[in-house]
């Protein structure tokens, strides 16, 4: 369900890369050179016995360098909070970092060494579900709780009950986008349009009408576009007809665009709503107007007016030099939650900390994280609107 | 299905139909010359798109004190330059060598020169794979006439694509280069003995074509504002579908083709969201069984 995206944002970074580099190769130094260095530098000074050893497997070089980068700074943050206020339980806290270079096969001998070289007992990561799917298995045998940032693949917190994840899966967007239209937006009759050769998008819309249908509303149209298509205007008008005060639109940014701009163009008035696929600065400047006003739902808004984003908005922005973004902020929910675990359990024991986590009722910067009995988070996404061509904060809608 | 719904279709029908149309002229235009299935055609389209892209993001950069209508004339001459040059690039550098070669030989080039432009234009580090937003040379304005909306940049489609079918029916049956075309596609060894320059005329045939598809790439990139390299090979096929389903090699054809094409896909699609795309192949598997030489082609008997 990942593969699309992945190579979406795949080709997103080459073509920054490519930029950057010819805009003269000032930009090509995105990460820390110290990363792999800690996971080496293991036997210094007598480590007092009570410290607590953590885990980070992060893709901090290769494709996917910056997401890798916003991991490790959102875990630093945690750690160095925790540690400032005197660790857990009187212990502080210390990070081991592994570079997965977004290869599951590097990501598993990276894990292997976190484990039997510095005897982590929690780990926090990786951003790729392929990858995340690749170590949670080894995690598990181990009975070390895992817990990935930004892995959305239903499959991997199924591995086992040691692995739970801090971001909602795919499917999750849908439910809470239809209780947005259905309780905010009070829209009665809603239409779906997506792209029926990806997984991702036509879970979003499949998930939406369930939900929608199930609050009270009636959707009125359901159509599918091939992958690859330009010429939206059949499916609308007949959508149109139908006479919806909203269309979901779970596509990507670059159709989304094209579709708002043609269902405009056919006399359409009403609402527009999608996923996080619509997370990007080219939407406006491929939709225009016409996506004007447009919701999606997302994992986290830096406006969020609440004090705990806006503390660690600052308190991230003063020690990192910029705002995070969803997957530091991610990252951040992912450490504190394993943190709050181990300080609840009183012990380090990886089946302590596991029952801990699964009773954790924790307030994160991305919402109140408790876990269903497959380990996904329950909690809250934030709606974000096009407003004067900007992403702006809109709602956080409680599923 | 009412009836205000059934002429929106129609209408949508007819903006898709006249994209194919502009393509499929050029298609056809090349086939009937030289019989040569120019597959390269949909990425001269792309050429084109990106040429006027880079032209009008530089022109708006500078000022926006010109008209819309003057940058979308210079556009359009940026788009027919552009695609004429590259496809007379492509024509001296990969057809010419392989003219009197087997056909196969050159369909199989010109499937190379597509597969090239898509992705040597994927790696130039300006351009990229990703999307880029075409600007709105001219903003489209919508009216409604009957329940039924139609906007500016569909009858700019719908218009232009009418008025370049009649000035290259004009060409090809009219002028000199015209006749010249024509003696070509019948002999070329006859109309070398005749005095006529053959490699002169082929050149004239690419560069027409060529300008042909740069026209269909501004348009198609007015009408759907999202360019990539890869924009024109899905609609550069049913583009060929919509050749060969009118006659390929006949100009006017190529028109009738490409609007029934594109009225067929859009009511598919109304009828089930999923038919739509499969309808343009299904219809030209039908023609091929029926009417081997296509709508308005003429049978054409073995040359002796």
């Amino acid at each position: 369900m990942r593969t699309a995206r992945v190579l979406l944002i795949f080709a997103l970074i080459t073509g920054l890369v490519f930029f950057g580099v010819s805009c003269g190769g000032s930009t090509t130094s995105p990460t820390p050179t110290s990363s792999p260095s800690p996971t080496t530098s293991s036997p210094s000074p007598t480590p007092p016995a009570k410290d607590i050893i953590i885990g980070v497997v992060a893709p901090l070089t290769g494709d996917s360098a910056t997401f890798g980068k916003s991991t490790q700074e959102g875990a630093e943050l945690a750690t160095a909070e925790w540690n400032a206020k005197g660790g857990i339980n009187g212990s502080q806290i210390v990070l081991k970092i592994a570079d997965d270079k977004s290869d599951p096969t590097e990501g598993a001998a990276g894990i292997t060494r976190l484990i039997e070289q510095d005897k982590i007992v929690g780990e926090i990561g990786t951003v790729q579900s392929k990858v995340s799917l690749a170590i949670a298995p080894i995690l598990q045998a181990k009975k070390i709780p895992m817990i990935s940032p930004t892995s959305t693949n239903e499959k991997v917190t199924l591995v086992g009950d040691f692995i739970f994840r801090a971001c909602f899966i795919d499917n999750f967007q849908g439910v809470v986008g239809a209780a947005f239209a259905y309780d905010n937006l009070k829209v009665t009759k809603a239409a779906c349009l997506f792209d029926v050769g990806n997984d991702y998008t036509k879970g979003l819309a499949e998930n939406f009408r369930d939900a929608f249908t199930k609050l009270g509303g009636t959707i009125v149209g359901f159509e599918a576009h091939p992958t690859g298509a330009t010429d939206f205007n059949a499916q609308l008008t007949k959508i149109i007809a139908a006479g919806p005060e909203l269309i979901y639109i779970s596509d990507y940014y670059n159709d989304v665009g094209l579709i708002c701009k043609q269902a405009r163009a056919l006399g359409y008035t009403g609402f527009f709503l999608g996923g996080d696929g619509w997370d990007s600065a080219d939407l406006v400047k491929i939709g225009g107007d016409a996506v004007e006003g447009g919701f999606f739902t997302n994992h986290f808004s830096k406006d969020d007016t609440r004090p705990e984003v806006q503390a660690f908005v600052k308190d991230y922005t003063a020690k990192f030099g910029a705002p995070p973004d969803a997957l530091a902020a991610l990252a951040y929910d992912a450490a504190n939650l394993m943190f709050d675990a181990i300080s609840r359990a009183k012990s380090t024991d990886g089946t302590a900390i596991r029952d801990a986590l699964k009773v954790a009722n924790f307030k994160a910067v991305s919402g109140t994280i408790k876990f269903d009995a497959n380990r996904n988070p329950i909690k809250a996404a934030v709606i974000i609107e096009i407003k004067g061509g900007q992403q702006t904060y809109k709602a956080t809608v409680q599923p | 299905m009412d009836l205000t719904m059934f002429f929106q279709q129609l209408i949508n029908g007819l903006q898709l139909g006249a994209i194919y149309a502009l393509i499929a002229l050029g298609y056809t235009m090349v086939y009937g010359i030289i019989r040569l299935i120019n597959f390269a055609h949909a990425d001269f389209l792309m050429v084109g798109a990106f040429a006027v892209y880079f032209f009008a993001s530089f022109i708006l950069t500078l000022t926006n004190a010109i008209p819309p209508i003057i940058i979308f004339i210079l556009g359009l001459i940026v788009a027919l330059v552009a695609g004429a040059l590259i496809a007379e690039l492509s024509n001296r550098l990969a057809y010419k060598p392989l003219r009197y070669k087997p056909r196969l030989s050159a369909l199989i080039t010109a499937v190379g020169v597509s597969m090239f432009l898509e992705y040597f234009f994927a790696s130039l580090p300006f351009i990229g794979p990703s999307f880029r937003a075409f600007p709105d040379l001219i903003k489209p304005v919508s009216f409604v006439v009957g329940g039924v909306y139609l906007n500016t940049i569909q009858l700019l489609d719908i218009g232009l694509a009418i008025v370049l079918m009649i000035l290259l029916t004009y060409i090809v049956n009219r002028t000199m280069m015209g006749k010249a075309m024509r003696a070509v596609s019948q002999d070329k060894d006859a109309a070398k003995l005749m005095g006529i320059d053959v490699e002169r005329t082929i050149t004239f045939v690419f560069l027409i074509g060529g300008a042909l598809a740069g026209a269909a790439g501004i348009l198609m990139a007015m009408t759907y504002p999202r360019i990539y390299p890869n924009m024109g090979i899905l609609p550069g096929l049913k583009a060929f579908v919509a050749a060969v389903l009118g006659g390929i090699g006949n100009i006017p054809g190529a028109m009738v083709g490409g609007f029934l094409l594109g009225i067929a896909e859009i009511y598919a699609t109304s009828f089930n969201s999923l038919l739509g795309e499969g309808i343009a192949f299904a219809i030209l598997i039908l023609v091929l069984l029926v009417r081997p030489q296509g709508l308005l082609g003429e049978k054409q008997s073995e040359k002796v």
